[in-house]
């Protein structure tokens, strides 16, 4: 044993050896490297899985197209596009906090991380007052699920008035049902994947004001800062396919 | 039979290096807490072996169940929990992480000449998250089973049955994740660790087949994630996305879940092919023919692996149109499959061949893995697979893929490696013996399932008709022989981690990087970064190395 680590390390001459690099690195670019490698990939299979739920958007919506229309104008495009807001506006943040690691700056950091916190409660915050909106008017799929406002359109004045909907045949007017399903999962996945970020955003509040990041090793910053991007790109997916498009057909 | 290859050191005087992974630290926390590959490759391996024995079990119960015409042994709800839980146990916690998580984990650092994989936290993370959905697995098992079938088939699992779907699906889920950090380890340790000198044609093909499996694990595991998790939801809340009644399509689920599944056939399959082309070469003294085109094979199957998902579907009601196409796309995967077959062929011609365990376990992946691909070919044309499809035709030509194949593999690579990973030798006569019976048995069992499927027996059935018996008793037969064709290598396996001969760091006279350090090794594998300077498997540039050090020590 005592042979090797003397090998090993006459190997390594007089570089500098920074705390935080790995034992089977050879260099902390080969690391940061590999860590940014394996968050990309990562990201990959996020991809994967929420392209099944596309693809199962993508066949219903071709299908039930009227269905799918009508069922849209159960959203509210203002809180909608206030939580677009609100998720860019975060992924801003974000990127400032990467930026801070990367530059040094702790208080700008856990500054900005705080800042994406909060938008990020602020976003699950209008997520539930919609929800709770769907769950009043019965549009939550399964046992309670009502057709009302489609099979009726005038029960339901406030839809109504805004966009003048024809009722629908009680044939097309179910397939409603599979729209709000694929609403309440894909807005559920992602909802999902925000709570796990916000908590591991907390977790780094906590280690960078004792200084983490700010030391050069930002890898761990920086990939959580793809992640947070990602979760918001799929948000930008989202919102089109389920609130804008087709609205006013 | 010719000469060996096997060259031990003197046994009288051998010994185990006193330094080395498994001695290095004690205590069972040192391994459960470990970053290191090869310790979790072996926490792995027991693990597996573990699954192993419970699903054959369930096999062997299958078997004694189909022993007579009658339901007789359980009862026909029994008796779907069984084959059920054999299909979950056997592919999401053997067939799956077997050859990756064990000898993958163990020797693609090795290979290429890395200290470790790039994220050996998430490696070990991995092992906890298979050993959780082990543990589930278990326990769904103990509290009542489930009886959808491996396959999860919606309306039945979100709407008729009353068994644990939801904590199976659990299992099934949190298994792929740990599958897919296993395979973004691979492709991340692969792209960025590979030593000076080591290039992408200078990987062993053994690399080469697990970077192409990773890719399956990576892009199709989370499909059949987001697939079990709607089904879930269904079976809790009731979302409409799979059910009729509100417009939704009992085919989406599955082409979701094939889209997975299919590939995940690869994914068991691809690493063993792996082994293959390892102990090929080394068996027969020659570089594998055609390596190129053996290691674009590899990625070949993984990339036509995701295309031919529906022929699972043929009599679902897909349309004719995508049946033809594919049906076509099925047909591609045979070329690669055959690339490698024909390669290995042309690898022993003019070999200089000799017949250790190994190399028997070759010969059988070659033989079994044959015909388990060709009369994937026939259930791959649309016409014969309607006749075919649901009789035990499907069930014997993907056991034989799978256990012919895969699982012969599986042995050939423990018996390869298991000097490198213990430092001993297992014992050569009844090993050999083992690999024979284990042969046998496998042909007896499973062979006459193909004459019983084209009868017209139906596969998932605890009773069948009289005039199927006497084909049926065969099998159970068959069954008997090959269990005690897996129980001698756990025997004398085991035995040998005690007694077995001193194997040396090179008993085999192998050309690759884990073959030149020390029999177990190091916790950093490499007490120098080695270099890579030669192709691989380039016998002649061992024979000087060896030479250089006889003159060395001389």
């Amino acid at each position: 044993m005592s042979d090797s680590t003397a090998l090993a390390h006459a190997e390594h001459g007089h570089e500098e050896h920074p705390s935080y690099l790995r034992h089977h690195f050879e260099n902390v670019e080969q690391q940061a490297d590999a860590a940014g490698f394996a968050m990309w990939l990562f990201l990959l299979t996020e991809v994967m899985f929420f392209g099944g739920l596309f693809t199962a958007y993508l066949i219903y919506r071709n299908w039930y197209y009227p269905a799918f229309v009508q069922a849209s104008h159960q959203l509210d495009i203002f809180w909608g596009t206030l939580n677009t807001a609100v998720l860019i506006t975060s992924s801003f943040t974000m990127a400032m906090g990467v930026w801070c690691a990367e530059t040094r700056r702790r208080s700008g950091l856990v500054f900005c991380l705080i800042l994406t916190f909060i938008l990020g409660i602020g976003f699950l915050g209008i997520k539930t007052i919609e929800y709770k909106e769907k769950i009043d008017k019965h549009h939550v799929p399964g046992f309670h699920y009502s057709l009302q406002s489609f099979t009726n359109p005038q029960s339901d004045p406030e839809i109504y008035e805004k966009y003048h909907d024809k009722p629908l045949a009680l044939d097309m007017a179910r397939h409603t049902e599979v729209y709000f399903s694929l609403y309440f999962v894909m807005t559920g996945m992602h909802a999902l994947h925000m709570i796990i970020g916000i908590a591991i955003l907390g977790f780094m509040i906590f280690r960078a004001r004792g200084g983490a990041y700010t030391n050069g090793h930002v890898t761990f910053v920086e990939n959580f800062g793809l992640y947070w991007h990602f979760v918001d790109i799929v948000w930008i997916f989202l919102f089109p396919l389920l609130y804008l498009i087709s609205r006013h057909q | 039979m010719s000469a060996t290859i096997v060259t031990l050191p003197d046994q009288s005087t051998a010994r185990i290096p006193k330094v080395n992974f498994i001695t290095k630290e004690n205590g069972l926390l040192s391994w459960l807490l470990t970053g290191d590959h090869k310790r979790i490759a072996i926490l792995y391996l027991i693990s597996i072996t573990f699954f192993f024995f419970i699903g054959g079990a369930l096999a062997g119960l299958i078997r004694l169940e189909l022993l007579t015409p009658q339901a007789d042994l359980m009862a026909t709800d029994t008796y779907n929990k069984v084959f059920t839980m054999h299909g979950v146990i056997m592919i999401f916690f053997f067939l799956v992480p077997s050859v990756p998580a064990t000898l993958g984990n163990f020797f693609i650092p090795l290979m290429i000449g890395a200290k470790d994989l790039a994220l050996p936290k998430i490696n070990l993370l991995s092992w906890y998250l298979y050993m959780a959905a082990g543990m589930l697995a278990i326990y769904t098992m103990a509290t009542g089973g489930v009886d959808t079938g491996w396959t999860f088939t919606t309306p039945l699992s979100t709407h008729y049955v009353n068994t644990n779907v939801l904590t199976t699906g659990l299992a099934v889920f949190i298994a792929g994740f740990s599958s897919i950090f296993t395979g973004l380890n691979f492709i991340v340790t692969i792209h960025k660790m590979r030593c000076p000198g080591m290039t992408w044609f200078r990987m062993p093909l053994f690399v080469w087949a697990h970077y192409a499996a990773s890719i399956l694990m990576v892009l199709g595991t989370p499909v059949l994630a987001i697939a079990i998790v709607l089904v879930a939801l269904e079976r809790t809340i009731g979302i409409g996305v799979f059910d009729p009644t509100k417009g939704g399509d009992p085919l989406l689920f599955q082409h979701l879940f094939w889209f997975y599944s299919h590939p995940a056939v690869y994914i068991m399959i691809l690493p063993g092919m792996g082994v293959i082309s390892e102990t090929i070469s080394t068996f027969s003294r020659k570089r594998v023919f055609g390596y190129t085109a053996v290691a674009f094979s590899s990625v070949a199957i993984a990339v036509f692996g995701f295309f031919v998902w529906a022929h699972h579907m043929f009599i679902m009601g897909i349309s004719n149109y995508s049946m033809l196409v594919f049906s076509l796309l099925t047909m591609l995967v045979a070329v690669p499959s055959a690339i490698k077959i024909f390669n290995w062929t042309f690898t022993l011609y003019k070999g200089s061949i000799t017949f250790e365990t190994p190399m028997l376990y070759t010969f059988g992946f070659m033989g079994l893995f044959t015909i388990g691909g060709l009369t994937g070919v026939f259930l791959g044309t649309s016409g014969t697979d309607i006749h075919l499809t649901e009789t035990y035709f499907i069930v014997a030509h993907f056991h034989f893929v799978m256990v012919g194949g895969m699982l012969m593999a599986f042995l050939a690579g423990i018996h390869f490696w298991w000097p490198k990973m213990t430092g001993r030798m297992y014992p050569e006569k009844i090993s050999q013996l083992a690999a024979v019976v284990t042969f046998i048995g496998f042909n007896l069992t499973f062979f006459p399932q193909f004459i019983l499927g084209t009868l017209g027996m139906p596969r998932r059935y605890a009773a069948y008709p009289p005039e199927f018996q006497v084909l049926n008793v065969f099998s159970t037969a068959g069954a008997t022989i090959l269990g005690v064709g897996y129980l001698l290598p756990i025997l004398y396996l085991t035995w040998s981690l005690k007694y077995g001969a001193i194997a040396g760091s090179n008993p085999w006279q192998a050309t690759g990087l884990e073959w030149q350090i020390q029999s177990p090794p190091l916790t950093e594998n490499f007490a120098v970064t080695p270099i890579m300077d030669h192709e691989c498997y380039d016998y002649e540039w061992l024979e000087k190395q060896t030479e250089k050090e006889v003159a060395s020590v001389g």
